[in-house]
């Protein structure tokens, strides 16, 4: 393990994966809260035509002039959804397919016209479609480093003008800010979190990585700030996970692996988290049935011995199936155990029978005047 | 004849991709209509899960079990993600990021395994192989027909036969799902049923142009349709001609300047898309402009009139119904206010008479039109 840690490639994507991670997770938080994460599927396709277009001009595989293609056509392809959405009657949705599918088959032409001039260095351009975190090297580490930097120190200087405008557009309208501009920097940074995971995740899946650790993070916390960190800790886990093993194990694309790890992250927060979790909702809503169903068998005595003018008047435990409709005996059992209620014996007959004890017609009539007081 | 037929490469690759288009614009017109387009997204991705696992259980590569196998998983895509967003945890769009890059993976690291068994790389998987479509062919009817293009044919054959006879269905399921409720539609069938036909589409549209220029197939043509039309049927119709014209041209385009032909068709559904947005004949936004173009010119004139006759025979006449007090009253600029009285008097509202402006009995009644609009209903009596 040690050993592993000391390989100079593992280091490097380590430091990718994390840097990856930070960016795409503080990032994403701001596209997540304010329903844009679509966004980030057209604009992370849209990189590929700046990806070729960069590799173009510079002639070379050269990183900086390749992130900054990536990031002016993911703007170019934000620009256009914004068109399409402002001057035609077109949706949202169809203006996101538009630019995601029509952007990425420019990529593709410019990918094939590149393999077509037969430059020796096109090899590494693949690496983008799925991620190759292994095609990394030291000093693309220097480029994503600055911009994540960058990007982050954005955030943190405009903090609370980025969670008003995500939480209260309208009101930050109010106040005299500049929403849209707010709004255009905002779909900058999420150009910019593409752009600095496209190595290690690649085009088709960085959407995954925009999207999924805000929804993590959102499930344990209510407040921004801790969303923000939690984000990033969960994104660096995912991205440093899929790394090594994609770094280890030969053969397997870094990006599906990322997003599996981070989809894990997902599942768990989703059904575990206090409070926002599923399986402690379920559990909530079972107890709550389960409360509900001895009020309503309690109620349905306490009715019956109303009726007969008998306060321990036995009732017949089929007959109070046959009125809920189910099977009463466990609600019984707990009535019973809360010594609500009693077994008796009806001679002749030799079903079960129930009668209210004294605690129990007190509290059947509690209940009763309890639902008359809410009328 | 027939035998030149199939043995012309040319025709084969355009033949496939208009096949592609016309199918997907069948199903994707729905889509877009119902403001799903991006499901198509979700869908395109996560068959390559699909069709890997087929292929691992069945080992075939193409055809009807296929089609049908892997397709399911785009419904299970649909199924999933609309899960997720029933937890009320998510959006609906954050749900359909989460569920589609999962399949996505899975069957990307499943290819990654078996790379060396599988005919499929990740290249095709993203880009597709339409150029090669001739390669692999079936024999029907002593022909040698490209497996693409009779899977493509069966496709959308399909998707034809589920349009017109569910025609009306589908319309009132996506145009109002509630109506559709009410008269026992079952509106979530149908959508099953058209998600269904997508993924299948995809799955067939596969060898030719991939999972992701798929989606542009299935967005961008209905897109474009629906800038140029109100109407289903010619949407439907323009969004097949677009398919074609885009496979045509994108073959020859391609061919020139030796880049993927499936991409390049791609591009031109892009290029006819600007096309319908710039210069479609209502909304496109050309056409908007002039509209807004002659609605401003009408209130400025509608607004002229009125000015003039409120003051029409009053005190300050002379020093209100002149070209001066558009500019000083009306905050017009001078060039502005010389196009408003030259549009006036050609329109014959008013008339210049020295330096006064003066309504002729067309623009009296204008300007009363607008003041008064009850006398338009009920001829004055008094």
């Amino acid at each position: 393990m040690l050993e592993l840690l000391n390989d100079y490639t593992i280091q490097t994507v380590t430091m990718g994966a994390a840097l990856l991670g930070i960016s795409s997770g503080v990032l994403g938080c701001f596209a997540v809260l304010r329903k844009q994460s679509l966004l980030g599927d057209t604009l992370s396709h849209a990189a590929l035509p700046g990806i070729c277009i960069g590799f173009l001009i510079a002639g070379a595989r050269d990183l900086g002039s390749i992130l900054a293609g990536a990031l002016v056509t993911g703007a170019a392809a934000a620009l256009v959804v914004l068109a399409l959405t402002r001057m035609s009657r077109l949706k949202t949705d169809a203006a996101l397919g538009i630019a995601l599918g029509v952007s990425f088959a420019l990529g593709v032409v410019l990918l094939t016209y590149i393999q077509g001039t037969g430059n020796a260095s096109q090899g590494g351009l693949d690496s983008f479609l799925f991620g190759q975190a292994a095609a990394i090297l030291r000093s693309d580490l220097w480029i994503m480093g600055s911009i994540a930097l960058a990007s982050l120190l954005l955030v943190a200087a405009l903090w609370k003008e980025f969670k008003l405008v995500s939480f209260d557009p309208g009101y930050a309208a109010s106040l005299g800010m500049p929403v849209v501009v707010m709004e255009v920097a905002m779909t900058t940074m999420v150009a910019l979190a593409v752009v600095v995971g496209l190595q290690m995740v690649g085009v088709v899946l960085m959407t995954a990585m925009i999207i999924a650790p805000p929804v993590a993070a959102r499930q344990w916390t209510r407040r921004l700030g801790t969303m923000v960190v939690l984000s990033a800790i969960f994104g660096t886990v995912a991205g440093v996970t899929g790394a090594i093993l994609s770094a280890t194990a030969r053969g397997l694309s870094t990006g599906p692996l990322i997003v599996l790890a981070i989809s894990a992250i997902v599942l768990v927060s989703l059904l575990v988290s206090p409070e926002r979790g599923i399986i402690w909702e379920m559990v909530r809503r079972w107890r709550d049935r389960r409360a509900l169903r001895a009020r309503q068998v309690l109620t349905t005595l306490h009715a019956m011995a109303e009726q007969h003018g008998n306060r321990h008047y036995p009732a017949e435990l089929g007959s109070l199936d046959t009125f809920h409709g189910t099977d009463t005996r466990r609600a019984l059992a707990r009535l019973e155990d809360r010594g609500l209620i009693r077994p008796v014996a009806h001679e002749p007959e030799i079903t079960p029978h129930w009668e209210l004890t004294q605690s129990g017609y007190a509290e059947a009539e509690r209940l009763a005047a309890e639902i008359v007081g809410d009328r | 004849m027939l035998e030149a037929f199939f043995g012309n490469i040319p025709l084969m690759i355009i033949l496939t991709g208009a096949l592609v288009g016309c199918a997907s614009t069948l199903v994707g017109t729905f889509l877009v209509l119902r403001g799903n387009s991006m499901l198509s997204d979700a869908i395109s991705h996560s068959i390559i899960f699909g069709i890997v696992i087929v292929w691992l259980l069945t080992r075939e590569t193409a055809g009807p079990v296929q089609i049908l196998g892997a397709a399911l998983t785009g419904v299970l895509t649909v199924y999933l993600t609309e899960l997720l967003f029933s937890t009320k945890r998510v959006n609906y769009d954050a749900a359909i990021g989460l569920v589609f890059p999962v399949l996505f993976s899975i069957g990307v690291l499943l290819l990654n395994v078996y790379a060396r068994d599988v005919h499929i790389d990740q290249h095709t998987v993203l880009l597709g192989e339409i150029g090669f479509v001739w390669l692999d062919t079936m024999t029907i009817g002593g022909y040698d027909v490209p497996n693409a293009l009779a899977f493509m044919s069966l496709v959308t054959i399909v998707n034809l036969l589920f349009v017109t006879l569910f025609y009306k269905e589908l319309k009132i399921t996506t145009f109002d799902p509630g109506l559709a409720a009410a008269l026992g539609f079952v509106p979530g069938v149908m959508f099953y049923a058209l998600l269904f036909l997508v993924s299948a589409t995809g799955v067939a549209a596969f060898d030719a142009v991939g999972a992701v220029l798929f989606i542009a197939f299935v967005i961008v043509p209905p897109s474009a349709a629906y800038l140029l039309t109100d109407r289903l049927w010619l949407m439907l119709v323009y969004g097949s001609v677009i398919s074609i014209a885009s496979s045509i041209s994108g073959y020859y385009i391609a061919i020139a300047f030796d880049v993927s032909i499936g991409g390049m068709m791609a591009v031109m559904t892009g290029i006819f898309f600007t096309i319908a947005f710039l210069f479609g004949p209502r909304y496109g936004v050309i056409a908007r402009a002039y509209r807004r173009q002659g609605e401003r010119q009408e209130n400025e004139l509608r607004t002229v009139a009125v000015h003039l006759y409120s003051h029409e025979d009053t005190e300050d006449q002379a020093e209100e119904n002149v070209a001066l007090a558009l500019q000083t009253h009306l905050g017009w600029s001078h060039e502005a206010a010389h196009r408003v009285i030259a549009n006036g008097i050609s329109d014959d509202l008013f008339i210049r008479r020295g330096n006064l402006l003066t309504l002729t009995p067309k623009g009296r009644a204008t300007a009363r039109s607008i003041l008064e609009p009850w006398r338009n209903e009920a001829p004055a009596t008094p």
